[in-house]
């Protein structure tokens, strides 16, 4: 069968979602390498966010599938995809972090919620998670004493305190100075490599993403315009590439929003 | 046509028993959802102190001021008939059986219902009840629970607190200030006042008036819009709906129960 | 660092303590100081019945006094299949339970536009005469004085002169 593909974790086959009227994707297609870092880059206000609620089973599809390890996500009852969430985790853009909770009860919170493990192997296990992202000598502050470069970085501890097998990452440098955008990228590697994980990162961040990604798979338009390694995109010649890549402000991707005629409207104007 | 006024008919019913089974189950979901509870305990704990706890003075200062502003105006209109010796059972009377449910339910709804309802909105808007269910866990049982029973634990014993402190108010006025004898406030309320009838209408109104407030509230917020405009219209909408409830639902149980 | 948040946790805990001893307190202070128990406080009750001509205003609940003490409240007034006479069921407490059978039972008002009562007038008490047993009637009964009634008849009497 398709679905059972041991090199790709998540496979994404046909997938069409609107959202109220508004089309988001049209039969859509991609597949996400077990163990790799997997980009998926595009212009914002596209929906890429809504790509990782649908893999998380937070929104059904129109129609289409959505393979998770051999299962069919929007097929599954919300039993059988509560267990199928403890495999994943998600950063979300803002952190998400429970305001109500300090730092290291935050981290703690999956696994209090998920494991009856003694306290004594909890307080272990989220020291060394926050070790890793630099901030175990915050453990006790809350989070609105953070600044958001950690608060994400707590996030991140969080989101794989479990050792999940896959971790999607939301806009993870968006609003992020040049430092903590540095810090981050080299923590979503080296989380990558020391749990094995699966990686997919949705962003618009260009460069930071080619510098990290194994794969990218570029969105415009509702569709899939490019994919590739990040040396083959760089090597890419079409318009929207090249326009998306170095930032230019008008091409396929109009700079205006649809309007009519500028003449047409001011002489409408001047014949009232 | 007839068919076709037959099936819209049938199509409405449908929905509206779709919408209704779905509320139901998610009712039973919240009341009996929680799973472990060593987890709901002190869950359960921190919302009773930030919902009822926290609405403690404001219902001590309002039941203090309306019993002693009822007891001053009832003493007035009683005085004229030489029946000042009635006040106790009229000041009684009037809070178990309206005013001590009533205004309680009013005051948690702008107190403690708004600030429920903000509260998950905010929890929503800050991507804390997706990340929840991400993590898979249900957010009806970790945030809505928790706090729809706290509401409901918590109003009653407001209600009731409400009351006494109005009634000694009214005492403070009546006897004290307008020098009614303290024996005649007490044996004739006493005589007017029956456990099973008022303190039980006191009791059955403010637990209604505590399923509906604290529901609206919660769902308010979980609905909530999460932009900073949607989250201040539902902590209003959650203000203006809860009391009008609160108010049309206290006229159909006075019906039930004394009419 | 774990200290500050066990700290608080307690602070908390025994602040909802004390909010649910405060209920249950005012509950209690409710029950005893605010209401009766049900219809006599809830201690042991016997029943004696007493059929009236007219009950007037009489309703249930009211009290039920022995020279201004009350010892009972009505239970119920209900009427009498075969004649339509009202009776009224007196529910007195245990008590008091030496009421001889003489006594008499009349429905009367406090004050001029107060609530009406049952006032009961202890009966003399010789060898022979037992005291009211639950199920009794109370056979000296005096019914309510209507208003109406009574200025009826004093036109009455006017007239005739």
């Amino acid at each position: 069968m398709i679905n059972k593909d041991s090199d790709n974790l998540v496979v994404v086959d046909g997938l069409t979602f609107s959202h109220g009227e508004r089309l988001i994707y049209d039969n859509i297609s991609l597949s996400i390498p077990r163990g790799k870092i997997t980009a998926i880059l595009g212009p914002s206000g596209i929906g890429k966010t809504t790509l990782l609620r649908l893999i998380g089973g937070q929104l059904e599809p129109d129609c289409g599938h959505i393979w998770f390890d051999g299962n069919d996500v929007p097929q599954l009852s919300r039993k059988e995809l509560f267990q199928l969430r403890t495999r994943m985790s998600m950063l979300f853009q803002s952190g998400a972090l429970f305001t109500e909770l300090d730092v290291f009860d935050n981290v703690a919170f999956p696994v209090r919620e998920h494991t009856r493990l003694p306290e004594s192997v909890i307080q272990t296990l989220v020291m060394m998670k926050l070790e890793q992202v630099g901030l175990r000598g915050a453990h006790h502050l809350m989070p609105s004493e953070l600044s958001g470069g950690m608060a994400r970085r707590v996030a991140l501890a969080r989101a794989t305190v479990l050792d999940p097998e896959l971790i999607m990452y939301d806009e993870p440098f968006t609003g992020q100075d040049p430092i903590s955008m540095g810090v981050l990228v080299s923590l979503i590697r080296s989380v990558n490599e020391t749990l094995g994980s699966t990686s997919v990162i949705v962003s618009h961040d260009v460069h930071e993403v080619l510098s990290i990604a194994d794969y990218v798979y570029v969105m415009a338009d509702k569709r899939i315009i490019a994919q590739g390694s990040p040396e083959q995109l760089k090597q890419d010649q079409s318009e929207q590439i090249v326009q998306f890549l170095q930032g230019k402000p008008d091409g396929p991707v109009p700079f205006h929003y649809p309007a009519s005629a500028l003449d047409e409207q001011l002489r409408g104007l001047a014949g009232k | 046509m007839i068919a076709h006024a037959l099936q819209q008919i049938g199509r409405r019913t449908f929905d509206v028993l779709a919408t209704m089974g779905f509320a139901v189950l998610t009712y039973m979901k919240v009341v009996f959802g929680f799973s472990r509870l060593s987890v709901f305990l002190p869950l359960l704990v921190r919302q009773m102190y930030v919902v009822g706890v926290q609405s403690l003075l404001i219902i001590l200062v309002s039941g203090l001021f309306i019993g002693m502003v009822i007891a001053l105006q009832g003493y007035q209109v009683l005085v004229s008939y030489g029946a000042e010796g009635s006040l106790g059972p009229m000041v009684a009377l009037s809070l178990l059986r309206e005013l001590g449910p009533v205004v309680t339910a009013l005051l948690f709804a702008g107190r403690a219902g708004s600030a429920l309802t903000a509260e998950i909105g905010l929890m929503k808007a800050t991507e804390q009840i997706a990340s929840l269910e991400m993590m898979a866990i249900d957010p009806l049982r970790r945030v809505i629970a928790p706090r729809f029973w706290a509401g409901l634990i918590c109003m009653p014993m407001l209600a009731t607190i409400f009351t006494l402190v109005a009634i000694y108010g009214g005492k403070l006025v009546g006897v004290d200030w307008l020098g009614l004898d303290t024996g005649t406030y007490w044996s004739l309320m006493q005589a007017a006042v029956e456990w099973k009838q008022d303190i039980g209408s006191m009791l059955i109104k403010s637990v209604v008036f505590a399923n509906v407030v604290t529901w609206i509230a919660v769902f308010r917020g979980y609905h909530a819009v999460p932009t900073s405009a949607g989250i201040s219209k539902a902590t209003t909408e959650t203000v203006v709906q809860a009391s009008l409830m609160v108010l049309g639902l206290d006229f159909v149980l006075t019906a039930l129960m004394f009419g | 660092m774990d200290r500050k948040k066990q700290l608080q946790q307690r602070r908390i805990e025994i602040a909802v303590g004390l909010f649910v001893v405060l209920a249950i307190v005012s509950i209690a202070i409710l029950s005893v100081k605010v209401a009766t128990w049900g219809i006599t406080g809830g201690q042991s009750t016997y029943t004696v019945y007493a059929r009236f001509d007219n009950i007037g205003g009489l309703k249930e609940r009211a009290p039920i006094k022995i020279g201004g003490v009350v010892i009972g409240r009505v239970a119920s007034i209900t009427l009498e299949s075969q004649y339509y006479t009202p009776v009224v069921e007196l529910r007195i407490n245990s008590m008091y339970d030496e009421i001889a059978e003489t006594s008499s039972a009349s429905i009367l008002t406090s004050g001029l536009l107060g609530e009406q009562y049952v006032g009961i007038t202890p009966g003399f008490v010789i060898e022979d005469i037992a005291m009211l047993k639950d199920g009794d009637y109370i056979n000296d009964t005096k019914p309510a004085l209507v208003l109406e009634d009574m200025i009826g008849q004093f036109l009455y009497n006017q007239s005739d002169d």
